[in-house]
C-alpha cells in the first residue's frame, strides 16, 4: 500500500507542472494587458513610455520562457511572487480568502451530504413509491436550478419580506459564530441544496445497484435483518461513488463559487478569481489554479484511500 | 394601463419630493457629531499611493485620510471652484509665471509631526518630477511647472514656464495629496502599502477584499470636523449587492452612481428615507472613426454619422435606462465653459430638426461616394452601461441614412489595447475626467496625444487648443474653445460625442453635508458629512 500512496503522491507534481504550463500559456493568450488595465483607467489615455516602464518593472519585457522559469523557480521554494494588482503577496491575498471557502464549502458539503444519503437510501428502498417521487423532484429541482438564483431569490425574499440582508463583512466563526453563521448559512444552503440534489441521485441509483446484487439477496436468504443488511453491506458498498462525487463537489466548491460569492457578496477564492482574471493578474491567476488544482489532487488521493477502507477488495498496486 | 400611468406618477412625485428634500433638510439642520458612516465602494484599490493610481476605488476609501493643497469646493455642485485646503491663500504674480501659497500653521500629520512646505514640496517634486523607477501617472498635466519651491516653513511657490489658465484648478486635483517629506526621502514607493496625511480620519484597516475603515482625527485643523466617528467601506462589485445594501441600511451610500432602474427600485422601497442626488457626469463616450481607413478619412463622412443622431430623442429615452442624459458639448453643461444651448444647436448634428439633418447626412454621403446600405463594424466595449445601450442606439440611428453597421463587442480589458493598435473602422471611446477643465478634458484630441485614437492631423485645433491654455481672460478662454469645439465636431468631425454621463446618486437621507460634483473622484474627503438622528 504504501508503494500506491508514494506513486500516486509523486504522480501530483507532473500533474501540476501541465497545469501550471496550460495557464501560463492561456494568460498570455488573452488579450488585453494588466499595465494597460490599471493605467488607462476611466481616462483611456496614458503614455507610451509609461507602459513600457510598467512592463519591464513587472517582467513582462522578459522572453516568455524566461518568466515562466522565474515564475517555476518561485514555486518551487514556495515563493508565488506578489500581485501584479495590488502588489500584495500572493499568500497573504489567498490566505485571507481561504478561510471562508474553506468553510463555506465544508458547510455546503455537510448540508448536501446529509440531506442526500437519507433521501437517496429512503428513495431507493422505496422505489415507485410516494416517497420516490417526491425525492426525485426535490432532487431533480436542484440540478436544474443554480445554486446562485436559488442565492438571488434567497436575499429577495430576506430583503423584501424581512427587509433584513446577511451581514456583508466576513467574521471569522472563532471571532463571533452568530454573525458568521448569519452570514454564511444561506450560500450553504443555496449550494448545499444543489449538491443534495447531485449526491441525492447519485445514492439512489448506486443503492438500487447494489441492492440487486447476489450477496445481498444471500444475506437476505440467510435471513439477516434489513437493517443490518442496509448497514453493513448495502450502504457501505453504494458510498463508492457517492464519495467520488461528493468529493469532486467539494474540491469544486473550493474556488466556483463565483457568481454565488457575488450574489452574497463573500470574499471568497471564487471572486479573488474573478477579479485576478478580469485584472490580468498573471500572478494571482496562476497561483490561484495551481491552488485550486492542488486541492483537485489532494481530494482524489484522499479519495483513493478512502476506496480501500469502504471496500476491502480493492487492491492497491 | 390606467394603473401603470398612476404607477408612473407615483414614482415620478415620490422621486421629486426624494430629489428636493436634501434642500429642505439643508436649510434646517446644523451638523451633528458621531456615527459611522458606511458606504460600498464597486472596485478596490490596487496601491495605496494616489499618485500613481488611476481609479475610484483608490479615492473612495482612502481621500479621507489626505490633504491636498487645494481642493475643490465640497459645496460647489459644479465641482471647479477651488478652496484651499492645506493652503490659507494664494497671489498669482503679475505675469502669471508665480503663484505663491501661504499654508496653514499647526497642520499635524497623523504621527504627530508638523505638515510644513517641505512636506508640499516633496509631495509634488514626486508628482511633477519623479525620479526614476517611481511612478507619476499626472506628471504631463504639471509640464508648465518649472520648480516648486519652498522659501519658508508655511510657503510654497511654483514658478512656471509660461502662463497657463487653469494651474490653480489642476493643484485641486483630488490626486495629489500631500505625503510626508521625511518618509519619501527614505522610500518614494513607502506610500504604495502604507497610510499617513494629514486628513480628517486616520488608517484603522483594510482587509482586502472586505472593507475599510477609518476613524476620526482629533488633532485635524479644522476645528470641529470631521463630524462622523468613523467611517467603513465596504468592497462591494455586484452591483444587485450594492443596490440591496443602500436598500437593507446596510450602507448609507455608493458615492460612484447608480443606473436610473436603480435610483426607482429604492425610492420605491425605501421613500422618504432616500434622497437622490443628481448631476451631469464629467464621462463621456464618444465615437472615433479611423482617420487612415476610407471611407472615414473623408469628413464628409463623419459629419453625416453625426447628423443622423437624434440626440435630444435619444437623451429622453436613454436616460431612462442608461447613465446618460444631457446634449452637451466639450464642456459638461452648468460649469464655466459649456457650450450655451443656442451654439450647441449650430453644430452639426447638435440641430433639432433631424429630418433635415438626415437628409443632409444622406446628401454628404452620397457625394463622398459611400453607396446606400454602406457596411461598416462599430467596435464597442463590453460594459454594460452606458456602452452597449449607446451601441445599439448608434447603430439605429445609422441605419435610418442607409448604414449598415455591424456591432462587434470586445471585451473591456482587451478594448484599450485594440483602439492603441488602431484595429478599427469606428469604435466607441471614453474619458472621465476628475475636474471639469478643458486643458484635463481635451488635450486627448491633439494631433499628438497617445489617445488620439483616429489618428487624425490638425494643426488648427494644436494652436487653438495652445491659446485656450494661455488665455488669462475667461472670454477670450471661451472663444478659443467655441473654436475648437466648431472645428472637432462640426468643421472636421474628428469625433462624435454622443450624450453626457448622469451620475445618480441615491443614498439614505441621514447623510448630509454631501453634495454630488460632475467627478466621482472629488468631495470625497468626508469631513464635511455626518450622519442625522
Amino acid at each position: 500500500m504504501w508503494k500506491y500512496v508514494v506513486k500516486r503522491f509523486l504522480l501530483m507534481f507532473p500533474t501540476l507542472l501541465g497545469v501550471a504550463v496550460l495557464i501560463f500559456v492561456l494568460m498570455r493568450i488573452v488579450p488585453g494587458d494588466i499595465v494597460e488595465l490599471r493605467l488607462a483607467g476611466d481616462s483611456g489615455a496614458v503614455s507610451e513610455s509609461l507602459l513600457k516602464s510598467e512592463r519591464a518593472r513587472f517582467g513582462l519585457d522578459q522572453p516568455l520562457w524566461k518568466q515562466f522559469a522565474t515564475w517555476m523557480w518561485g514555486v518551487v521554494r514556495f515563493d508565488f511572487g506578489t500581485s501584479m494588482w495590488t502588489g500584495a503577496s500572493i499568500g497573504e491575498e489567498i490566505k485571507l480568502r481561504f478561510a471562508l471557502s474553506l468553510q463555506l464549502a465544508i458547510m455546503a458539503t455537510a448540508i448536501g451530504v446529509a440531506l442526500a444519503i437519507p433521501l437517496g437510501v429512503a428513495s431507493a428502498l422505496k422505489q415507485d413509491s410516494w416517497i420516490d417521487y417526491v425525492a426525485r423532484i426535490v432532487s431533480i429541482a436542484g440540478i436544474a436550478t443554480p445554486s446562485f438564483w436559488l442565492g438571488i431569490m434567497m436575499i429577495l425574499v430576506l430583503l423584501v419580506v424581512f427587509h433584513w440582508l446577511p451581514p456583508m463583512v466576513y467574521t471569522p466563526f472563532w471571532v463571533n459564530p452568530w454573525q458568521n453563521m448569519l452570514q454564511l448559512i444561506w450560500p450553504a444552503l443555496a449550494v448545499g441544496y444543489r449538491l443534495s440534489a447531485v449526491v441525492t441521485r447519485m445514492t439512489r441509483s448506486a443503492m438500487l445497484e447494489v441492492l440487486r446484487e447476489d450477496y445481498i439477496r444471500t444475506a437476505r436468504a440467510k435471513g439477516l435483518v434489513e437493517t443490518l443488511i442496509l448497514k453493513r453491506h448495502a450502504i457501505k458498498n453504494a458510498m463508492l461513488p457517492v464519495l467520488t462525487v461528493a468529493c469532486i463537489e467539494f474540491a469544486f466548491l473550493m474556488g466556483g463559487l463565483v457568481v454565488t460569492e457575488q450574489v452574497f457578496n463573500l470574499n471568497g477564492l471564487g471572486l479573488l478569481f474573478v477579479q485576478a482574471v478580469a485584472h490580468r493578474d498573471y500572478t494571482l491567476t496562476q497561483a490561484l489554479v495551481l491552488l485550486v488544482a492542488s486541492v483537485f489532487i489532494i481530494v482524489n488521493f484522499f479519495m483513493d484511500l478512502m476506496y480501500g477502507w469502504l471496500d476491502p477488495r480493492i487492491r492497491y498496486r | 394601463m390606467r394603473l401603470a400611468t398612476a404607477g408612473r406618477i407615483s414614482i415620478g412625485l415620490l422621486l421629486a419630493a426624494v430629489i428636493a428634500a436634501p434642500f429642505l433638510a439643508l436649510a434646517q439642520d446644523k451638523p451633528r457629531q458621531g456615527g459611522e458612516l458606511i458606504f460600498v465602494v464597486p472596485s478596490e484599490p490596487p496601491s495605496y499611493d494616489a499618485h500613481e493610481e488611476e481609479t475610484f476605488g483608490l479615492i473612495h476609501p482612502t481621500a479621507p485620510h489626505y490633504s491636498t493643497l487645494l481642493k475643490v469646493d465640497p459645496f460647489d455642485k459644479t465641482g471647479t471652484k477651488p478652496v484651499g485646503d492645506l493652503a490659507e491663500s494664494w497671489v498669482i504674480s503679475k505675469d502669471g509665471m508665480t503663484y505663491t501659497f501661504k499654508l496653514r500653521r499647526g497642520v499635524k500629520f497623523h504621527d504627530g509631526s508638523e505638515m510644513t512646505s517641505k512636506d508640499v514640496k516633496a509631495s509634488y517634486d514626486k508628482i511633477i518630477f519623479p525620479p526614476a523607477g517611481v511612478k507619476s501617472l499626472r506628471k504631463d498635466a504639471y509640464g508648465v511647472i518649472e520648480a516648486v519651491e519652498a522659501p519658508d516653513p508655511y510657503t510654497v511657490r511654483f514658478r512656471l514656464k509660461r502662463p497657463e489658465s487653469s494651474l490653480l484648478l489642476n493643484l485641486a486635483s483630488p490626486w495629489n495629496w500631500i505625503y510626508k517629506a521625511d518618509i519619501l526621502a527614505k522610500d518614494m514607493h513607502w506610500y504604495e502599502k502604507n497610510i499617513m496625511g494629514t486628513g480628517p480620519f486616520k488608517f484603522v484597516e483594510h482587509v482586502k477584499g472586505s472593507h475599510w475603515v477609518g476613524k476620526k482625527n482629533p488633532d485635524y485643523w479644522d476645528k470641529g470636523k470631521p463630524y462622523l466617528d468613523s467611517y467603513r467601506a465596504i468592497f462591494v462589485s455586484s452591483s444587485p449587492a450594492q443596490v440591496a445594501s443602500v436598500r437593507a441600511e446596510r450602507a448609507h451610500i455608493q458615492f460612484r452612481s447608480f443606473s436610473p432602474a436603480e435610483r426607482d427600485s429604492l425610492v420605491q422601497a425605501l421613500g422618504s428615507k432616500i434622497t437622490v442626488q443628481e448631476s451631469p457626469w464629467d464621462c463621456l463616450n464618444f465615437v472615433s472613426m479611423h482617420h487612415e481607413k476610407k471611407p472615414f478619412d473623408d469628413k464628409r463622412v463623419g459629419r453625416a454619422l453625426s447628423l443622423a443622431l437624434d440626440r435630444y430623442e435619444g437623451s429622453k429615452a436613454l436616460s431612462k435606462i442608461t447613465l446618460v442624459k444631457d446634449v452637451a458639448g466639450i464642456q459638461v453643461p452648468g460649469t464655466p465653459y459649456a457650450t450655451p444651448p443656442a451654439e450647441l444647436e449650430k453644430l452639426a448634428g447638435y440641430g433639432h430638426d433631424i429630418n433635415a439633418n438626415r437628409a443632409e447626412a444622406k446628401r454628404l454621403l452620397r457625394e463622398a461616394g459611400v453607396p446606400d446600405g454602406f457596411s461598416f463594424t462599430f467596435k464597442n466595449r463590453g460594459i454594460p452601461h452606458p456602452y452597449e445601450p449607446l451601441g445599439i442606439w448608434l447603430i439605429d440611428q445609422w441605419r435610418q441614412i442607409g448604414l449598415n453597421v455591424k456591432q462587434e463587442t470586445i471585451e473591456a480589458s482587451a478594448y484599450h489595447p485594440m483602439l492603441k493598435r488602431g484595429d478599427f473602422e469606428v469604435a466607441m471611446d471614453f474619458q472621465c475626467g476628475f475636474i471639469v477643465e478643458p486643458d484635463l478634458d481635451l488635450p486627448r484630441f491633439l494631433s499628438a496625444s497617445d489617445a488620439n485614437y483616429g489618428k487624425h492631423k490638425d494643426k488648427v485645433i494644436d494652436e487653438l487648443f495652445n491659446k485656450q491654455a494661455r488665455a488669462t481672460d475667461a472670454e477670450e478662454r471661451k472663444r478659443y474653445l467655441r473654436a475648437f469645439e466648431k472645428r472637432l465636431l462640426d468643421e472636421e468631425v474628428h469625433v462624435i460625442y454622443t450624450l453626457q454621463w448622469h451620475r445618480i446618486v441615491p443614498h439614505s437621507s441621514k447623510v448630509r453635508g454631501w453634495t454630488i460634483t460632475p467627478s466621482h473622484y472629488l468631495n470625497d474627503q468626508l469631513d464635511t458629512v455626518w450622519l442625522a438622528e
